[in-house]
């Protein structure tokens, strides 16, 4: 895993490189302070600037990582000639084990069929009385007790709208201390003194996702002051620990293979892709202080997101939720995916994209946030997999008449309709299996 | 059909006694090219008519209204979608006239609480007539900005800001000055464009007559609320079949129109950041029409609902609706309530930062033009609810409390949430029959409220 890390990582950086060359922009300089003066004044209004982005390219795209995890193959595993019932089917070919549903119906206890849940129970014809109420008012007491651990097992069931913000920075351990305040002031610093590369990244890919989506574009100018700190913030280096991934190095002109002259680049080591900018979009709803949102970005990054796009044996990262997902299909809805197969359309093709964003934009905001409450109450991102069957499950009439890949994907194009508690209850708890 | 024995409860709006009859085959006609066209179109049993057909139904241009309504004749059955002088609502003076004198009434005859309800309208002053009680105004408070607007034209043409007397006096020399002698000589009311209206192409029609143009003065909001550092304002939509007695309906989506660039007060002249017409923003160099800068009313309740906690987004609605009720009111006594008429109007609310809706302006020909495509999807719900109200065939009982994505607001009084009759005593847990910015199962409750009037038809009453 490691190794195919490794070299996709290569393959980023020498994209980033030669886009580098190809336009003669360096990687990272230092402002002249005119425009130092200029960015500060329009701190506030990032989004009104158009600089030409024509010419950068997003670095890579999900689907280009898509196509290097198709690839993985563990050297030392012997899958035998024979075809059998056991032979998966789908896109991933390496062996890791998997939840099945039993084992996730153990997992996700809370969101059985007699336990209350926030997106199903709270609904207009139920009657506050019978769950509701009783939950808002736990969700309060978690809150004034500032207990963490309560607040990660109440918020299993989902939290209720006013109290979401502040349980979330309760589980998270983020608390507003003034140090806080500063060190993001000082990362705005860094922003305004020092030009990078990535930071035009950042520009076109909240120009091509966020800001042209129905509901996000409002919150256009935050993501910039997010993600333009976000990239300067070597305190994120720290997760490389606990990630398979490691930080891209750079170095000083002049000074190629010298470990003296070796920066992380950039600085937080983490290289934006395509679509990047929807991990922070939904939690603008939720905080309003650029540096709280900053403090809820970077935790959720280092705890959850990072495995979205690194590769590694781990049970929430992309390669578990991707054969979690094929597994799921493939056991339990066996002629849906045999179909699918036939007509060409892996269904990881479709559901990937789903995924590496953990379903940010594809979903209603606030269904969104009543599953990422789940990430954060189960502390993982095997709901994510589940999810994405379950959605598979739910559209399985449409998808058995298809006979295309392009007919597959328009069935599944719009999921803002769908309400995401409901489908995960039926798809683990009450479906034959 | 058994009648309730529920007294305080009063149908809406049907001849009582005599059984409305059933009609088949309904002629309309209309001059809308829009999603107004499709809905009517697409109704089981309605058919256009054109040119000079006989009509059961007509969605009609203020225009036309002007110059036919008088001296038309129509059967009791049929229906046309605007009141006779309804520019006494959706025109910015008369607006402000008419609210000036029930809020000087409600403080007679309730005391200056009940008055003070009235105060969801930035103070306002007709010019040129006015122009004097304004200067008073302007010295008192040194400082503030003002927002020209004329008055009857809409999309945002016209108007503009304005800090110093200078500015204002500047504009009253170079137009009003001329025009201040035709104003003058002729009866206030007789030339009047009464289309107080949004994307009426009527300010078109009014080449040949002689120009004469009203401005109003208004207070500007300067502490709007934002939302990522953006100026919107609230497009509502309210129906009211009957001014006397007064029957309103309140539609549960609508949406919020987004300025495409951030507000501040700096740059007065920046026509776009402060006026947030979709049609002005159109023209902006930032718009893009990908984005729409609409948001659905749920959309803005939950995100209020998220930063303020439900009880303080509860208050803000719940004043939002006291704006409908009392500006409907302010015009009852003055509206012909013709039983022939309904209206669907579309009220515009601007939030401010201490959560305090005002009312703008109230349109009476709000677009009916899809921007997207849910957009389309709103437009074309609202306007099938608003026949399913309207009625013509017949269906509706008169008690009904919903339909589809419409509440009865008000009812000759307060309608509430509750079943049953309502809380004699007045007090209580009274709980208005609103829901702004909520769910709208709309089908749902149509499919459950059809089949049970068709079940009523055939028992034995």
């Amino acid at each position: 895993m490691r190794k195919a890390q490794g070299s996709w990582e290569k393959r980023i950086l020498k994209s980033l490189n030669s886009m580098c060359t190809e336009l003669s922009i360096p990687l990272a300089r230092k402002r002249p302070v005119g425009e130092q003066k200029e960015l500060l004044n329009k701190w506030n209004e990032m989004g009104t600037d158009e600089p030409d982005l024509s010419l950068f390219r997003p670095v890579y795209a999900p689907k280009d990582f898509l196509e290097v995890l198709i690839n993985l193959r563990n050297p030392n595993y012997e899958n035998g000639d024979s075809l059998s019932f056991r032979t998966h089917l789908g896109l991933i070919q390496v062996p890791l084990k998997v939840k099945d549903i039993p084992e996730l119906k153990e997992c996700f206890v809370e969101l059985g069929l007699n336990t209350g849940q926030l997106g199903i129970d709270d609904s207009t014809q139920v009657p506050p009385e019978l769950f509701e109420n009783e939950h808002v008012r736990i969700g309060q007491k978690v809150l004034v007790q500032q207990d963490s651990a309560a607040a990660q097992q109440y918020i299993r069931q989902g939290s209720p709208t006013a109290l979401r913000a502040e349980l979330w920075a309760l589980i998270l351990n983020i608390s507003s201390q003034p140090e806080d305040i500063l060190y993001y002031e000082q990362l705005k610093t860094n922003v305004i003194q020092h030009d990078l590369l990535v930071d035009s990244l950042i520009y076109k890919d909240v120009k091509l996702t966020a800001s042209n989506d129905d509901y996000y574009f409002v919150f256009e100018d935050y993501l910039y002051q997010v993600l333009l700190c976000f990239s300067r913030d070597t305190s994120v280096l720290s997760h490389f620990a606990y990630n398979s991934a490691s930080p891209p190095k750079s170095y000083i002109r002049g000074k190629l293979g010298l470990e003296e002259y070796a920066v992380f680049y950039p600085p937080n080591g983490v290289i934006p892709f395509h679509g990047f900018s929807m991990y922070v979009a939904p939690l603008c709803f939720l905080y309003h202080e650029p540096y709280k949102l900053y403090q809820i970005f970077r935790e959720m990054y280092v705890r959850f997101f990072f495995r979205l796009h690194s590769i590694s044996s781990h049970p929430s990262g992309i390669v578990s939720l991707c054969l979690l997902f094929e597994t799921l299909l493939q056991t339990y809805l066996p002629q849906l995916f045999y179909h699918l197969r036939e007509i060409g359309a892996q269904p990881l093709r479709i559901s990937f994209k789903w995924m590496v964003r953990a379903f940010s934009g594809y979903l209603a905001t606030d269904q969104l946030l009543l599953l990422w409450d789940r990430i954060l109450g189960y502390n993982s991102l095997e709901i994510l997999a589940v999810l994405a069957a379950a959605v598979f499950a739910f559209r399985a009439v449409n998808l058995m008449e298809v006979t295309s890949l392009a007919a597959a994907e328009a069935v599944l194009a719009d999921l803002s309709t769908l309400k995401v508690m409901p489908l995960l209850q039926i798809f683990l708890f009450a479906t034959v299996t | 059909m058994s009648r309730q024995k529920n007294q305080s409860y009063k149908a809406h709006g049907l001849p009582k006694g005599k059984e409305r009859e059933q009609r088949t085959l309904i002629r309309f006609k209309t001059t809308l090219m829009n999603t107004l066209m499709d809905v009517l179109r697409h109704r089981p049993g309605w058919v256009e008519v054109k040119d000079e057909g006989e009509w059961d139904f007509y969605w009609c241009d203020v225009s036309w209204l002007r110059e036919n309504f008088d001296h038309t004749y129509m059967d009791e059955h049929v229906r046309i979608s605007h009141f006779r002088n309804h520019y006494e609502l959706t025109r910015k003076n008369y607006m402000v006239k008419n609210l000036k004198r029930f809020r000087k009434q409600l403080e007679r005859e309730a005391g200056k609480v009940e008055a003070a309800k009235c105060d969801f309208f930035p103070k306002t002053f007709e010019m040129p007539c006015e122009y004097h009680l304004f200067v008073e105004e302007f010295r008192k408070n040194p400082g503030i900005t003002w927002i020209m607007k004329p008055v009857a034209r809409s999309q945002g043409k016209g108007i503009f800001l304005f800090r110093r007397l200078k500015d204002i006096m500047d504009w009253r020399k170079g137009t009003v000055g001329k025009k201040l002698t035709i104003v003058e000589a002729q009866p206030a009311r007789a030339n009047m464009n009464p289309s107080g209206s949004h994307d009426t192409k009527n300010s078109d029609d009014q080449k040949d007559e002689i120009p004469v143009e009203n401005y109003v003065a208004q207070r500007y909001v300067e502490n709007p609320y934002l939302i990522g550092g953006r100026k919107f304002d609230l497009r509502v939509y309210v129906l009211v079949m009957s001014y006397i007695p007064l029957r309103a309906w309140l539609y549960r989506d609508g949406f919020a129109r987004f300025s495409n660039t951030r507000f501040t007060l700096s740059s007065i002249d920046d026509h776009y950041v402060h006026l947030t017409n979709v049609a002005v923003q159109k023209t902006s160099p930032d718009y893009h029409p990908k984005k729409g800068c609409k948001w659905m009313l749920q959309r803005f309740r939950q995100y209020l609902a998220s930063k303020h906690g439900p009880e303080a987004v509860e208050t803000l609605f719940s004043d939002m609706d006291n704006i409908f009720i009392k500006s409907l009111q302010s015009v009852q006594k003055v509206i012909i309530s013709d039983k022939h008429c309904f209206e669907l109007y579309g009220y515009d609310i601007l939030i401010d930062q201490d959560l305090k809706p005002w009312l703008l302006e109230v349109n009476a020909s709000p677009s009916l033009t899809a921007s997207s495509q849910e957009d389309y999807e709103l437009k074309t719900c609202l306007l099938e609810d608003t026949l399913h109200v309207v009625d013509m065939e017949a269906r509706l009982t008169g008690r009904e409390k919903r339909v589809g994505g419409f509440d009865l607001m008000w009812n000759d009084g307060p309608v509430s949430r509750e079943e049953g009759p309502s809380d004699l005593t007045g007090m209580g847990n009274f709980v208005p029959n609103t829901h702004l910015g909520c769910v709208n199962d709309r089908k749902e409750q149509l499919r459950q409220l059809f089949r049970s009037l068709q079940v009523q038809k055939k028992a034995p009453g």
